[in-house]
């Protein structure tokens, strides 16, 4: 799976970008970032509050309920502040 | 049409073109954003001397070209141009600019109306300011969400 990182999510975790392999368990978007938090302490300190945290699987907005797939591009990233 | 940008534009150009040809074209409205300093000339700890604008290529493009359906479906547009930039941007510099044109004045100023507030909440753009304090991440205001929802239905 792709992952894309944007914003504050990107520097806190350290990088904008990064290509992984979905445990079998990882099912759907709420499942991504649980297991997301697990992998170490800057994702952990990241992803703390989900409230200002959007995703989007293949450039669509989606809920936690969204199943993803490994063939996916999964961005996260806060809430935009364009215009 | 949509653009997404490093370069500024030239507004004069870029409404006379919206409208070149199209003898049908009775009103041509437009918005233009700048990058704000809140603090005003003189500075403070909180003063903005640049920003810099992060954006998800691809993704951008597409929720662009959505809002902008969405305002064709709404409205009765002969034509409409949103050009969004990127990049490093100093207090002052233009930002966005969305226009439309359409016969009737009501339709091209609601249409114009809509497609900034819907900008707002769903094209993937981010603000980051550099302050005398160092440099933060934009947050979200709940007005924006506000604004959008006015135009639901």
């Amino acid at each position: 799976m792709k992952l894309l990182y944007f914003a504050w999510l990107r520097t806190r975790i350290g990088h904008a970008e990064e290509q992984t392999t979905l445990p079998a368990h990882v099912r759907d978007v709420s499942g991504l970032l649980e297991w997301l938090r697990g992998r170490g302490p800057a994702y952990a300190e990241a992803l703390r509050d989900l409230s200002v945290v959007r995703v989007a699987v293949n450039q669509d907005y989606v809920g936690g309920d969204h199943p993803i797939r490994d063939a996916d591009e999964v961005a996260i990233f806060p809430p935009v502040t364009g215009g | 049409m949509i653009r997404v940008q490093r370069e500024d534009f030239d507004i004069g150009a870029e409404l006379d073109k919206l409208a070149a040809g199209d003898r049908s074209v009775g009103g041509v409205a437009s918005f233009v954003g700048l990058v704000r300093d809140v603090i005003g000339p003189g500075g403070g700890p909180d003063s903005v001397s640049a920003l810099t604008l992060e954006h998800y290529p691809g993704m951008t493009e597409r929720k662009l070209a959505e809002i902008e359906a969405e305002a064709n479906r709404r409205w009765p547009l002969s034509a409409s141009l949103i050009v969004h930039r990127y990049g490093r941007l100093e207090p002052g510099d233009r930002i966005v600019l969305v226009a439309t044109a359409s016969p009737h004045r009501e339709a091209a100023l609601a249409a114009c109306h809509f497609l900034i507030d819907w900008l707002k909440t769903d094209a993937p753009f981010w603000k980051s300011e550099e302050t005398p304090k160092g440099e933060r991440w934009v947050a979200a205001r709940a007005e924006d969400e506000d604004a959008k929802r006015r135009w639901r239905g």
